[in-house]
């Protein structure tokens, strides 16, 4: 009795352990069945983006990693399949075409820059790619009508219009009276700054400074001592990245001279390499527009950045806008290729179009006819002693009071 | 338009361009002694900024102070290239093939300080990189001033070298004709060596000057070398006193056109003179049209 009583229970074990057995060869079958998506991703990863490239790459990666982590996309695993296009727009059409016809991914990611983004789109759009990217908002990018790229984050020409509204309403005894204009002749910062000239023209807002430098220079010092020479109380700065930014404020310094508004299209968005750059000091009260900060209460955001900051250190304040632009460049596909049911980028480029409302760490995303994302809002944000905050629109809740007029320059 | 802004940008181009000046010598230097093009010299400018970047960083040690490290360190580093990759060029496409195998250098140096420094932007500190004096309306900022004082005293010494020195007496014999070197019983190949270190060397220098001046990472040498390059074409490929009034001269130009007209002019200003001093002297300013063709 006892020997039979053993022998079922062996038999009992034997058979629960070949069950589980055969279904851990069954789902482990699953997954082999399924073999890797490749995503291909030209990247800035030398060069004059070099920075923002790097930033993308964390984002991309960060996002491919949760979405492993979920189980893939259909139950593949996602590989990035990033090449280096050295902020070229020529190497940038070669890397996409290697990637589609040499090796054969099934999608296609964006670049940084909407100078690079451009030729990416019309490239891939040959093979019939989706370009989904996340910095490639100016207009020209749209002015091409090109049927296959899409934009997930803010497009930028109005991207300094609350700024401009805030400087514009402020009582005339405190309102400033002079501004700088000086940009860099991208496609990003161009329109951006030229869009605000009318408002700020119409507020009584003298130009005593109106010039473009080209995207190449190496000093900057000449530039900004003829801005500090110009004494302007607003400086409005068409930048792309930290080096331009931290050299004007460098030669105010020197030059000793502060304006009582300082707003840079881009540079001050880059967190932490911001703040190494030009000292947490003088950072103080230095705007840039975006639509997205560390400090966002977006549930995906806060979950991203959360993630980011496990991963590579610092406070969400340091998390760079790149970062989550990338980042919902792949949720927005994500969603695409979970809608559509597959990879077919046909597919997913008429359900892009659709006129449906996509989520991101970002916010909601709905494409025009042009690619452009419809649904973001500008904002002005602010560095306030080590806080990244919003401060424009003044109406929206989340905005706290301008830091104006900006203090002496200090380390 | 005001004299403030004229003032300024002469102020700008002059003390700047002392400083291209001396990364310039370096190269020039280099060409005329070796027929070398050395495309490497504008990531070697980052790694000499790099270098004082890491003393301070990690060691605390002062930018100038840090020089008398930088400065033998790439001199060491100038010897090294030179002996593993440029010595063991020869023969009549010797120039040519420079140019390949100093760009393999340059990349080999890019991709290991993206390795080591990451690709974000960093910017050399000190007390007094931020400050800055004022005579009149003018502001001199205490680094530049530094800078050209140092550009000033090195060049000084790179001329006295050359000038003063029985090395600097086989340098010139090398730089004239280096097969009448060789018979007179020159070392050329030592002498080759020897300047391709001082060429190298003098980065170190420049690099931070540079670095204290503007924020920069590995890829910032793409648009110094291409500079560098327009300077010594313009003076004179090999002459040193061609290299240095061309670094000031052309960004004083370019400084001044920037003011005057517009900054977007300023880059193209450099090559609108480049093209008509070549039209009218193709060997440059200073350069001699038969020194190279031994």
């Amino acid at each position: 009795m006892y020997k039979k009583a053993k022998l079922l229970r062996t038999l009992g074990v034997a058979s629960a352990a070949a069950a589980t057995m055969v279904t851990m060869a069954t789902t482990s079958g699953a997954s082999a069945a399924k073999a890797p998506v490749k995503i291909g991703i030209s990247l800035s990863l030398s060069g004059d983006f070099s920075a923002d490239g790097l930033a993308f790459q964390q984002g991309y990666k960060l996002w491919a990693a949760d979405v492993n982590k979920a189980g893939g996309l259909l139950g593949h695993k996602v590989v990035l399949d990033i090449v280096s296009d050295a902020s070229d727009p020529t190497q940038v059409v070669t890397n996409y075409q290697k990637l589609i016809s040499n090796d054969h991914v099934a999608l296609t990611f964006g670049p940084f820059s909407s100078l690079l983004s451009l030729p990416s789109a019309k490239a891939v759009s040959r093979y019939g790619y989706a370009l989904v990217e996340g910095a490639g908002g100016a207009p020209s990018v749209f002015q091409a009508g090109l049927h296959n790229i899409f934009d997930v984050s803010l497009p930028v020409a109005n991207d300094l219009v609350p700024f401009s509204k805030w400087i514009s309403s402020l009582p005339a005894a405190t309102r400033p009276k002079t501004v700088a204009y000086v940009t860099s002749n991208d496609p990003f910062t161009q329109p951006q700054v030229t869009t605000i000239i009318p408002t700020l023209t119409k507020a009584g807002i003298k130009a005593v400074y109106n010039k473009v430098f080209p995207a190449e220079v190496t000093d900057f010092t000449p530039i900004a001592d003829a801005v500090a020479a110009a004494k302007p109380q607003v400086v409005v700065l068409g930048s792309v990245d930290v080096p331009t930014v931290s050299a004007f404020m460098q030669a105010f310094e020197q030059s000793g001279f502060t304006p009582k508004v300082f707003i840079a299209t881009g540079g001050p968005d880059q967190g932490s390499t911001f703040i190494k750059s030009v000292g947490a000091g003088n950072a103080n009260a230095m705007m840039v527009p975006n639509a997205w900060y560390g400090g966002s209460s977006n549930p995906l955001s806060q979950k991203m950045v959360a993630e980011y900051v496990k991963l590579y250190g610092g406070t969400p304040a340091g998390v760079s806008s790149d970062v989550v632009e990338a980042y919902s460049v792949g949720e927005v596909v994500a969603q695409a290729v979970r809608a559509t049911g597959g990879f077919d980028n046909a597919k997913i480029i008429k359900y892009l179009h659709s006129n449906v409302t996509l989520n991101s760490a970002q916010g909601p995303v709905k494409f025009n006819a042009l690619g452009m994302n419809t649904t973001p809002t500008a904002f002005t944000f602010q560095w306030q002693g080590s806080k990244f905050v919003q401060v424009n629109p003044v109406v929206d809740k989340n905005s706290v009071k301008v830091l104006f007029p900006k203090p002496a320059w200090t380390k | 338009m005001n004299s403030t802004a004229l003032l300024s940008a002469a102020k700008d181009g002059l003390m700047t361009g002392s400083v291209y000046a001396l990364m310039a010598t370096g190269l020039t230097l280099i060409f005329g002694v070796m027929d070398i093009i050395n495309l490497a010299q504008g990531i070697l400018v980052i790694l000499g900024a790099y270098l004082s970047y890491a003393l301070q960083v990690h060691m605390h040690i002062d930018l100038f102070v840090g020089l008398l490290i930088t400065i033998p360190t790439m001199f060491i580093v100038g010897i090294v290239i030179e002996r593993a990759f440029i010595g063991r060029l020869k023969g009549p496409e010797k120039t040519a093939m420079s140019i390949l195998v100093t760009y393999a250098v340059s990349l080999l140096i890019e991709g290991a300080l993206n390795m080591i420094f990451t690709t974000n932007d960093v910017q050399l500190q000190g007390s007094y990189v931020n400050q800055s004096f004022a005579i009149g309306s003018v502001h001199f900022g205490y680094i530049y001033v530094a800078g050209f004082a140092l550009a000033v005293v090195l060049l000084s010494a790179l001329y006295f070298m050359l000038y003063r020195t029985r090395f600097g007496v086989s340098v010139r014999a090398s730089l004239a004709d280096q097969t009448s070197a060789a018979l007179v019983g020159i070392d050329v190949k030592r002498v080759s060596t020897i300047c391709f270190g001082i060429g190298v060397a003098v980065t170190a220098a420049g690099g931070m000057i540079y670095g204290a001046t503007n924020s920069f990472n590995a890829s910032t040498s793409y648009d110094l070398i291409s500079r560098l390059l327009t300077i010594i074409v313009l003076g004179g490929m090999g002459s040193l006193g061609g290299a240095m009034l061309a670094g000031v001269g052309m960004v004083f130009i370019g400084d001044m056109v920037g003011v005057i007209w517009s900054p977007i002019w300023s880059s193209m200003s450099y090559f609108i003179v480049l093209t008509i001093v070549l039209l009218v002297r193709p060997q440059g300013l200073f350069g001699k049209q038969s020194a190279r063709v031994a």
